[in-house]
């Protein structure tokens, strides 16, 4: 008796809790029963932080290169020696003298010490200061011991510290060419749903045709086009450019959608017979209540645009050395040859796919719980 | 109903002209027109008549002229079904093309039958057994293959087609019937192995199908006509297959307008790591070597392809669909 009394006093308390709660809280308890999404949530920003830190996480420079130890497959870190001692054993490069390939020996012999905090190369750290210390590496080696968590490409540069590097790229160009979406979608589509008419017509058809025409050759067309003297920079600029000016119709549609439906509610009419202007009905009233929906879009728009920006490097019409993104890398897995006797040149696929399946998660969850009411 | 084909045939043509455009747009962006980079090609290799030939080339593209001129010239001339020469082989954009186009739509439909076959059945099954083992990892590798872009996956299976079998996966005939003409013999071989590049396409759009085969019919199964077939006796199988299933149907087929131009974008790059003899590498190598003709007419062949192939799905959909065929 008592305990029924106590179960209907909690769930009376529930209701009491939801009625009053903020929106952001009922998105958050909502997205939190999501499980899936949660860790997607925490892989996101395990990503965002590798890219943040990228220089600390490195254990060498990801540009110098060396050809004395080119191709070299990853070191294994071994944990134990006697006590906890993490090393690795030195490598020796030798050339068959049949095949004038290079191979490379373990000298078990050899220890090298792998050490936190260590000293390494110069960088400077978000942009503040400059430090040499890393969060691991070999300090006091001598330079032919070497530390390669992951081996190295071609031209003997380490795989780790440029999949970290890539990272950093690869992320933010998602980032740059989502926001430029968002506004391209977030306009667009919001003139196309609250005005309707002949602007709405245009606008729908203008999506329509984008969406039927497949977006690959486009982009490689228009990619093509970027001249090839021009910086790292503008590359990366005009790059996201190019991604956001095709990539922009699917946040229109959910914006489109979403105004419609808002569009005729009483409040808007009260905004307008008040006397509003359309943008401050708009952005003021409208914006606000569908926000979270163009948040979960745009969670769900960034792993397209970064295959895409990986797609186009890949083949070399994207970003282009020395800039490091993931496809950059993968460039070297082009040949079959390469990835058999290279296997760990396929390595960066490993990121690519864990993040598209982060942001999917995460995506699904957010656009769950931005209908709170719904609990 | 002929309203309906009216309506769509109308939009067709204007994403032709849209792709028409763009096309040409890709043409022109390269900074100079292509005879100043014909001029420097022949100026390095020390041809004293390259300024001639680049005067000759301009006056025949009519490259001095202002650049909407320049667009009706060239869309005239595609209409008669001239593309203009392909600067880096010499020939005619056609001859280049030859039946290059015809196996991207191969390949390309070979995805799409292949994403139906498996997503139908999977969709049903998944919706009928709800949150069986079965579902979950259904479900499971359907978000795996969503997540790997398809010429990553390209490349893994290159990779243990290599290291394991120690095959090559690539390529669209086997060595004896790569320069061979048609035959039978030879449509055969395609057929052996297109099975590859029909997985590698079909697997992100399928796991797309599977889910909204799943929800689609989901919705369907509560309602009460399913349990009124039921309660007179029907067996599981024909409750299900002869009602909700067709009624769930409706939207999948219509999914296909966003999954033609998908497959065929993503046959696009596959069909580089595969080196299938499709399009796609011979557009990457027209880029490369800034052989705007050749690109150009690939582009908006490819676009014309997609346009022509969601044209007939429509139409599919309109006489699958009594809703659409009536209006509204």
């Amino acid at each position: 008796m008592a305990d029924s009394a106590t179960a209907v006093a909690t769930a009376a308390q529930d209701e009491e809790r939801i009625s009053v709660a903020s929106q952001r809280q009922l998105i958050w308890w909502r997205f939190r029963k999501h499980k899936l999404a949660m860790v997607g949530a925490i892989v996101v920003l395990l990503f965002y932080l590798v890219a943040l830190f990228a220089d600390f996480l490195s254990t060498s420079d990801p540009h110098a290169s060396e050809g004395q130890r080119s191709l070299m497959p990853p070191q294994q870190v071994h944990w134990f020696d006697g006590g906890f001692s993490p090393h690795v054993y030195a490598v020796r490069g030798e050339r068959d003298p049949i095949t004038l390939q290079r191979t490379y020996v373990v000298d078990p012999t050899q220890k090298i010490p792998v050490t936190l905090f260590a000293k390494g190369y110069e960088y400077e750290f978000l942009g503040l200061f400059t430090t040499d210390i890393h969060l691991i590496g070999t300090e006091g080696a001598r330079a032919e011991d070497t530390l390669f968590l992951f081996g190295t490409d071609q031209q003997g540069r380490d795989i780790f510290s440029r999949l970290i590097h890539a990272t950093r790229t690869s992320m933010l160009i998602g980032l740059a060419g989502v926001a430029l979406s968002i506004l391209l979608g977030v306009v667009l589509g919001g003139i196309s749903g609250y005005y309707g008419g002949a602007a709405d017509t245009v606008i729908q058809r203008t999506i329509e045709i984008l969406r039927s025409i497949p977006t690959i050759p486009l982009w490689m067309g228009l990619a093509a086009a970027m001249p090839k003297d021009w910086s790292v920079n503008q590359v990366y600029f005009a790059l996201t450019l190019i991604l956001s000016v095709i990539g922009w119709t699917e946040l229109g549609r959910v914006v489109r959608g979403r105004m419609m439906q808002i569009r005729s509610e009483d409040f808007v009419t009260a905004a307008e017979l008040v006397g509003g202007r359309p943008r401050r009905i708009i952005f003021k009233h409208m914006v606000p209540l569908f926000a979270s929906h163009i948040i979960a879009a745009t969670t769900l728009a960034l792993p397209l645009m970064i295959v895409a920006e990986t797609s186009l490097s890949f083949l070399g019409l994207g970003l282009r050395p020395p800039a490091i993104s993931w496809g950059v890398m993968l460039q070297q897995a082009q040949n079959v040859q390469a990835v058999a006797l290279y296997p760990w040149m396929l390595l960066p696929v490993l990121p690519v796919v864990a993040v598209i399946l982060a942001f999917n998660f995460l995506g699904d969850g957010l656009r769950d719980a931005a209908d709170p009411y719904d609990l | 109903m002929l309203n309906y084909i009216g309506r769509r045939l109308a939009l067709g043509l204007f994403t032709v002209w849209a792709v028409s455009v763009l096309s040409f747009l890709i043409i022109q962006l390269p900074p100079g027109d292509f005879a100043t980079t014909r001029l420097a090609e022949l100026a390095a290799s020390g041809n004293t008549s390259a300024i001639y030939e680049a005067e000759r080339l301009r006056a025949e593209y009519g490259l001095d002229q202002p650049v909407f001129v320049q667009y009706f010239t060239w869309i005239g001339q595609v209409l008669q079904g001239d593309f203009g020469m392909s600067l880096d082989w010499n020939r005619p954009v056609a001859d280049v093309i030859g039946d290059r186009l015809v196996l991207t739509m191969v390949v390309s439909v070979a995805a799409i039958i292949f994403t139906w076959a498996v997503a139908l059945p999977i969709g049903i099954y998944s919706a009928v057994r709800r949150y069986s083992f079965g579902d979950y990892a259904l479900t499971f590798f359907g978000f795996l293959g969503l997540a790997i872009p398809n010429f990553l996956l390209a490349l893994i299976l290159m990779y243990f087609g290599f290291a394991v079998f120690d095959a090559n996966v690539g390529g669209l005939f086997s060595a004896e019937y790569e320069t061979a003409g048609w035959s039978f013999a030879k449509v055969w071989d395609l057929f052996k192995h297109l099975w590859i590049p029909a997985i590698v396409l079909g697997l992100a759009g399928t796991a797309q199908l599977v889910r909204i085969m799943r929800a689609n019919l989901l919705d369907e199964l509560k309602k009460p006509y399913v349990i009124t077939a039921t309660a007179k006796g029907l067996t599981e199988r024909k409750a299900i297959s002869k009602y909700p299933v067709r009624v769930a149907l409706n939207p999948f087929a219509s999914s296909i307008g966003f999954l033609f131009p998908q497959i065929v974008s993503g046959a696009i790059v596959v069909s580089i790591v595969l080196s299938l003899p499709t399009v796609g590498p011979l557009l990457l190598r027209a880029l490369q070597a800034q052989d705007m003709f050749l690109a150009g007419a690939i582009v908006l062949l490819i676009g014309v392809m997609t346009v022509i192939g969601t044209l007939i799905s429509d139409l599919v959909l309109m006489w699958l669909d009594p809703r659409i065929r009536h209006g509204r």
